[in-house]
């Protein structure tokens, strides 16, 4: 059994009882993607040497009890849309093909001082826009379950790896879902933190105001754990908030008892997988035989998310992606007359389809004589969505339901109806808009055995209650929740969810 | 000209504001150094990096504004301003829009004209681009960085102004105003005060404006009165001759005294102003604010009495020192050590005054030190050297910051006191002038006058005056 089937936790822990060294963890890693990155193409960019170099000064700093945090010398894939220094950081975009930062992001640096070794970065749709990750420039991944379905987006790289086990946890970023919705389509548990908590110091931006850095991993306990380590204040970063309660592996706590959960009416209209469905109510069910009150509840609003989200994050990634001009760094044109030719060709050819045409809509819909009708329309919108999940608080801790409508598609169709790919989001990025924090985590497969994911949303700075309700949930499927390893397969089998 | 017009004049002008650090993150505003040595991710715009808001920049956006008697925008926040040029490295602009820090003031101006208030429409802060440098030789140009990120407040006039002359009182009431507080260096020269000037020409007695050009690259008070006089002109001809005035930017060349038009309203970029969704909005509470009130300077009109008051000055000298923040702290610093107001005064009012006119230097050029002109000073009160010595002393003085005690012993310029000396000089040029002699007593008192610059002469000016003019006398009524 591979080193890379453990959780995070149970490797770290392996390592401190110096039952394995960091070095056999990190070569396991590069292992398991050398057999698996062909099919599936989870990374962009490998980091063998540096993790290897890196590797021996962490299992030093471990003997010398230096390094005692439960990540010390556990491999760890990051999302490409995160600057490390002196390794290639491309958003999976051709204009960026080249781009070497000189810094490392914030939530990168938490983790290299916790002893985590980055082994690579990981595929993603380019500049995080898409929900398939075939956006790419790099290629298209692939769904670790079924080959021939997308592993979501924008952080489907990052959710594949874990799910294929290249690596024992990875970080994804999400503006409207992108951490959630791939997690529940590759069967592996994913936070966005409330907005704030993680820096973004260093993520490379799509849409500021909704960019959330979070973890992606097995289960519940190694997304607390991690969690812990990248969430901080930073100076650097004005919207980063200085919390008081970073203990998030405290609420792991195996108990609902009088806790209050809502299930929005909303999120189960049409649109919704019946299998989803079934999945999402049956696990609300669970949580309520654990002793949780759990009730329906109008949220309303949810209708108007979706396109306050796409004016609001386009607008930004319009201005966000200006400075890739061919001018500093990145993807040149060849040929060209003159500045203004170079910016234009350097542009169209850089950039891809998705990210031509949010670029386009965020321009229009910030120009004079638009700006009232969308942007600032939009905006109040968004207030009004968080007015909407203030009132749900007021009478639960937790809001619960489907991560996203269906399973992972099949690869090739989602792109062909950008719109109906834009409603795929429908369930997560309200929560983005109302800066809150989400998990999803996985609750059962459909009849073709693709993950079904559940998503719990708490309350702003509330990632513990929520914490503590999936983690509740997650031991009412023990033995489920590890998708790749042999074990769980044969877990799986008995309960009748078996792969296809 | 058959008709009479009149001007319409609104400025927006530039200050870099005098912070250590620039507003954005933690870099130098030293000005100068290696290009793209004062850098960091934030001020090359590197993807992922994010602007911090350096907090000196509000207090002195505050203060100037509570100087120019503005409502504080007491919830206030950035925008970004789109458009692509390579010394942008964003290729935004962090800057304010929606809600600028300061609205609604206004300062009293003094002219020939009289006295007027130009009202101040808002004040905004942003951030400074870097420099984009052509090179000829290699076909290409590069950039430097070290400017990007310096710290700007833009102060938009309301168009108040109706002639050259208001538009320089306005600027020099801004940049005393400014000086005082500290906020800035205001040179124009240098680029840390920049003023664009929107111009429009009307028939006079009509209330409807008519249509403005903005002129930009206007480096000196000169070059401002020339561009606004060229620019009348050019509109009141177009008008003439039936033409429309373009409503464009324009570019002022100095050396020609003539100004070209740089794009045209039609092709004027739309840029796409947001939020700054990377900023937080900026809080200013009421004690902020009378924090920032509470550490006012003195400024000009309150130094001015003091002046008169405590040192005696008269009111016009009081005014002129004041006038000048340079010429103050000089004062001020000078007096601190030789206690002497009045002679300190005189230098500034006569000396240094002509010395500036003659090489069309600005007060802020002086770079003199208060000890040497207090030495100096120290050095004719007691009468070491002769008025005429200390006049060339102080040329040296102000060019070369030279310790005049040294400079005067070095160059043995201290006055001959010696009687016997004197008496033998003096004797000596009696003898060979007797036609004076002659003169002095058929009652030309003037003719002593001429002995005695003979003798200063002879003594290559170290005499001493009044001791040549005793001796003289004696001789002569002997």
């Amino acid at each position: 059994m591979s080193l890379m089937s453990l959780t995070a936790l149970e490797l770290g822990r392996k390592i401190k009882a110096k039952e394995v060294t960091v070095e056999q963890a990190v070569l396991e890693a590069f292992e398991a993607i050398e057999e698996s990155e062909e099919k599936l193409n989870s990374f962009v960019t490998l980091n063998k040497k540096a993790a290897l170099k890196r590797a021996k000064e962490v299992q030093k700093a471990i003997e010398e009890g230096t390094l005692k945090g439960p990540l010390a010398g556990v491999p760890v894939a990051v999302k490409d849309n995160m600057c490390t220094k002196d390794l290639l950081t491309t958003c999976s975009s051709k204009i960026l093909y080249n781009f070497l930062p000189t810094y490392t992001a914030q939530a990168v640096m938490n983790l290299e001082e916790a002893g985590a070794i980055v082994i690579g970065k990981t595929n993603m749709d380019e500049f995080a826009m898409g929900s398939t990750t075939e956006t790419s420039a790099f290629g298209a991944t692939k769904n670790p379950w079924n080959e021939a379905h997308v592993p979501g987006g924008s952080s489907g790289g990052s959710c594949a790896a874990v799910a294929a086990e290249e690596c024992s946890f990875a970080l994804g970023s999400d503006t409207g879902g992108s951490i959630r919705q791939p997690s529940s389509f590759c069967g592996v548990t994913g936070i966005k933190p409330t907005y704030g908590t993680v820096s973004r110091y260093g993520l490379i931006a799509y849409g500021s105001s909704l960019d959330q850095i979070g973890p992606v991993a097995k289960d519940v306990s190694d997304c607390a754990a991690i969690l812990e380590v990248i969430a901080s204040y930073d100076e650097k970063d004005s919207t980063s908030v200085k919390r008081e309660d970073y203990d998030f592996t405290s609420a792991l706590i195996d108990d609902v008892k009088g806790m209050k959960i809502g299930i929005p009416r909303d999120y189960f209209g049409e649109g919704l997988e019946e299998e989803v469905k079934e999945a999402v109510l049956k696990a609300a069910e669970e949580l309520r035989k654990k002793g949780a009150i759990v009730e329906e509840f109008d949220l309303s609003l949810v209708e108007y998310a979706i396109p306050a989200y796409y004016v609001i994050a386009c607008a930004e990634a319009s201005s966000n992606l200006a400075r890739f001009d061919g001018v500093k760094y990145g993807y040149r044109t060849k040929e060209y007359d003159g500045l203004h030719n170079m910016y234009k060709k350097s542009r169209s050819e850089g950039f891809g389809e998705e990210v031509k045409r949010r670029i386009m809509l965020g321009s229009f819909v910030l120009s004079s004589g638009y700006y009232d009708a969308y942007y600032i329309k939009a905006l109040r919108t968004k207030a009004l969505i968080k007015k909407a999940f203030d009132k749900a608080f007021a009478s639960y801790d937790i809001i619960l339901g489907p991560a996203a409508p269906t399973t992972a598609p099949k690869l090739g169709e989602s792109l062909s109806d950008p719109i109906k790919m834009y409603l795929g989001d429908i369930y997560t990025i309200a929560v983005n808009l109302a800066g809150l924090p989400g998990i999803s985590l996985p609750c059962g497969f459909d009849k073709k055995g693709l993950p079904i994911g559940l998503q719990l949303i708490g309350d702003c700075f509330q990632e513990k209650k929520m914490i503590q309700a999936a983690y509740t949930y997650e031991k009412t499927r023990e033995g489920k929740h590890s998708p790749f390893s042999k074990q769980a397969d044969t877990t799986l089998g008995q309960k009748g969810e078996s792969r296809s | 000209m058959s008709k009479a017009y009149e001007m319409v004049i609104g400025l927006e002008v530039h200050v870099e504001l005098a912070t250590k650090t620039k507003i954005f993150c933690s870099c130098s505003t030293e000005f100068g150094g290696t290009p793209n040595a004062h850098t960091c991710p934030v001020c090359t715009g590197m993807p992922g990096s994010l602007p911090v808001l350096n907090k000196k920049v509000v207090e002195y956006a505050v203060a100037v504004g509570l100087a120019t008697n503005c409502a504080i925008t007491q919830n206030c926040k950035f925008d970004r301003k789109n458009y692509f040029y390579p010394d942008n490295p964003q290729n935004y602009q962090i800057s304010q829009l929606y809600l600028p820090i300061c609205r609604n003031g206004g300062v009293e101006i003094e002219t020939a004209a009289g006295k007027k208030t130009i009202g101040i429409h808002e004040i905004h802060m942003e951030e400074d681009a870097g420099k984009l440098i052509h090179d000829e030789w290699e076909d290409c140009s590069i950039v430097d960085f070290n400017r990007s990120g310096v710290p700007l407040i833009e102060i938009v006039s309301e168009p108040d102004m109706r002639s050259a002359d208001e538009v320089i009182a306005y600027l020099e009431k801004l940049r005393m105003l400014i000086q005082y507080l500290g906020a800035s260096d205001c040179k124009l020269n240098e680029g840390s005060m920049r003023a664009d000037v929107n111009l429009s020409i009307r028939e006079a007695g009509n209330i409807e404006l008519g249509t403005r050009t903005e002129m930009k690259n206007l480096n000196s008070f000169k070059a401002i009165a020339r561009a606004i006089e060229n620019e009348r002109e050019r509109q009141i001809e177009l008008i003439e001759s039936g033409e429309k005035v373009i409503q464009e930017t324009r570019r002022w060349d100095d050396v020609k005294e003539y100004s070209y038009a740089m794009r045209s309203k039609e092709d004027a970029q739309d840029y796409r102003y947001f939020p700054e969704p990377d900023l937080v909005p900026i809080i200013i509470s009421d004690e902020w604010i009378k924090e920032i009130k509470a550490e006012e300077p003195e400024f000009q009109t309150q130094k001015q009495a003091r002046y008169i008051e405590k040192f005696e000055l008269p009111e016009y000298d009081a005014k002129i020192i004041t006038g000048h923040k340079k010429l103050a702290d000089i004062f001020e610093s000078t007096n601190e050590i030789c206690k002497n107001p009045k002679k300190v005064s005189n230098w500034l009012m006569v000396e240094t005054m002509r010395i500036l006119k003659e090489n069309a230097m600005e007060p802020d050029d002086i770079k003199f030190s208060p000890v040497n002109l207090a030495s100096l000073i120290d050095l004719t009160e007691s009468g070491k050297i002769n008025s005429t010595v200390a006049k060339e002393v102080f040329e040296k003085i102000f060019f070369e910051d030279i310790d005049p005690v040294k400079y005067v012993e070095e160059k043995g310029l201290a006055t001959v006191n010696d009687e016997g000396a004197l008496r033998e000089t003096v004797s000596k040029i009696m003898e060979e002038n007797p036609q004076s002699i002659e003169d002095y007593h058929n009652g030309k008192e003037k003719a002593i006058g001429f002995l005695v610059g003979q003798t200063m002469k002879a003594m290559k000016g170290k005499a001493n005056p009044g001791m040549v003019n005793e001796i003289l006398k004696e001789l002569l009524n002997k």
